[in-house]
């Protein structure tokens, strides 16, 4: 048995800010577990641009994020260990991992740090009929093929899902001359990030059909086209809309489900909207001693995002390892009010002397709507809003003052008043 | 003339609503930044866009490396230098900001590298 003060499962941007946050924060003895054969994560293949407007004030690539981030890592004395798959984590937060040099490792942790990320839902989770030909895949599995491998997957593509994987992904084909014949969404509006569909699809003259879907694939061995049709408002296909449109590949981008297998194993208890662990304001779980961030705890459309929830998840680590985090621990648990489909964190210690943000998102499209937060049917702050979206994060601020005025019976909602 | 835009300058899109005549800009409204204004105006202008491609690579761990443009080039020369990148092709060992094409088709823009090869 190995021992560690703090273990980081992932070694994307999360497991990263989290590692070099408790590194700073003083604790001794880190390590990373990283299951790809370098850190970096997803970004390695998110080579375009537009990563870190908001965290550094520049605008980079993924991996010139990620590197940042590597280049710290290696400075600061984290011990990392890619190519490793960690298996499981046991009830007094022992992780046991394997890799082809050390085999079976087991190591004891004082705290351990979730984030692994997401992943794509791939084609078997939707009800799509046809034969397994080639040429369909997620997303970014396409990204993978070009952007790391070199490898054009095919030459006519429609998309389907308007995710920000799928848009990036419609005009990274096209600069590499491909033909993207469409871009269907089932929703009325885009998952995507606005900016995404105008640089990416209105640049290129790529159609994006809204309340649309893929109802059929054609082709044995490739594909060679797919049926698609307009969806009624309980998204059912309506008959007679349907039309064939010739492709050799289809690239699905239909949302992401965070990875938390091992988190379930624990027996961590789960929010059902965002499939990621129910946690405090520093992101620590059920399971004490245990904290998720990044992508594995609910899906982030902003990398910058995710390294500052990452850096509070690494903080809550280090004050838990250190035996710094308050002693009195009392719960308010934030409530969705109208219009708002979850919250992050799902509650707040009272006792903690700093301000909370409260991290949530929205379940259509409001134009010129006002984020209300609300304590015992008191308004504490009322913001306009020109427009808020499903595919947009939205963020609104607890202050440390109002969570010293609060006690166990305070209710705390955000709501969209429109 | 009136055009609503929407802001790529980051992530948060705004609606950007630009007043014209021809080359000349009258006013920029509802940017939330400095960067919305400048975007407005180049695009009624001259729009640029920031390229981010891959360059193929001998004798490294990966058959490619990304790179960008390290300033945004004319919408309108996109593909050409997508010509020229995906004709070009460097020695590894690549190094993250090492410039590989300098002056792409006189844009003044460089394409660098943005990762390790």
């Amino acid at each position: 048995m190995i021992n560690y003060d703090l273990v980081v499962v992932g070694g994307g941007p999360a497991g990263m800010a989290a590692a070099l946050k408790a590194k700073e924060e003083g604790v001794r003895k880190i390590i990373i577990l990283e299951r790809a054969e370098t850190l970096g994560g997803i970004l390695e293949q998110c080579i375009h641009t537009g990563f870190g407007l908001h965290y550094f004030g520049e605008e980079l690539s993924g991996p010139e994020y990620a590197e940042k981030f590597i280049v710290q890592v290696n400075n600061a004395e984290i011990d990392v260990k890619c190519d490793t798959m960690v298996l499981a984590i046991s009830e007094d937060n022992i992780v046991t991992a394997v890799n082809k040099n050390d085999g079976l490792i087991k190591i004891q942790a004082k705290a351990i740090v979730l984030a692994m990320g997401c992943r794509e839902r791939p084609r078997g989770a939707l009800e799509m009929a046809g034969t397994r030909a080639s040429g369909i895949m997620t997303a970014g599995t396409a990204q993978k093929y070009v952007n790391l491998d070199g490898y054009m997957p095919g030459k006519k593509v429609v998309i389907l899902g308007s995710g920000d994987i799928g848009l990036i992904m419609a005009r990274r084909m096209t600069l590499e001359g491909a033909e993207v014949k469409v871009v269907c969404e089932i929703m009325p509006y885009s998952g995507g990030l606005t900016r995404n569909i105008v640089q990416c699809l209105d640049d290129f003259g790529i159609p994006l059909r809204l309340s649309t879907t893929v109802i059929e694939t054609h082709g044995k061995e490739r594909l060679e086209g797919v049926t698609i049709a307009k969806v009624d408002e309980r998204l059912q296909p309506i008959p007679g809309t349907e039309e064939y449109i010739e492709c050799d590949t289809l690239m699905l981008s239909v949302g992401l489900i965070p990875e938390n297998e091992l988190t379930k194993n624990v027996g961590i208890a789960l929010d059902r909207v965002t499939n990621g662990a129910v946690v405090d304001e520093m992101r620590q779980t059920d399971h004490k001693g245990v904290f998720a961030c990044g992508n594995v705890l609910h899906v982030h459309d902003l990398v910058d995002y995710v390294t500052l929830e990452s850096q509070l998840a690494g903080k809550g680590a280090a004050e838990y390892i250190l035996g710094k985090a308050p002693e009195s621990v009392v719960y308010v648990s934030p409530e969705t009010g109208n219009g708002v489909r979850y919250i992050v964190p799902q509650k707040i210690n009272i006792k903690n002397p700093n301000d909370v943000k409260l991290y949530f998102r929205v379940g259509k499209i409001y134009k010129n709507a006002k984020v209300v937060l609300e304590c015992d049917g008191k308004v504490l702050s009322s913001k306009k809003k020109v427009k808020l979206a499903p595919g947009e994060m939205e963020d609104v601020t607890v202050t440390a003052d109002v969570l010293a005025s609060m006690n166990e019976n305070s209710k705390i909602t955000v709501r969209v008043e429109e | 003339m009136k055009k609503e835009l929407t802001c790529v300058a980051c992530p948060l899109g705004c609606q950007i609503t630009v007043e014209y005549e021809g080359e000349e800009v009258f006013s920029v409204t509802g940017n939330t930044c400095k960067r919305g204004d400048a975007y407005a105006r180049t695009e009624i202008v001259n729009p640029t866009r920031s390229l981010a491609t891959t360059i193929k690579v001998i004798n490294g761990v990966h058959p490619v490396v990304p790179v960008k443009s390290n300033k945004p080039v004319p919408k309108n020369r996109i593909f050409d230098c997508m010509k020229v990148i995906n004709e070009t092709s460097v020695n590894a060992p690549v190094k993250i900001g090492q410039v590989l094409i300098s002056d792409i088709l006189g844009t003044g823009a460089d394409i660098v590298a943005t990762n390790n090869d």
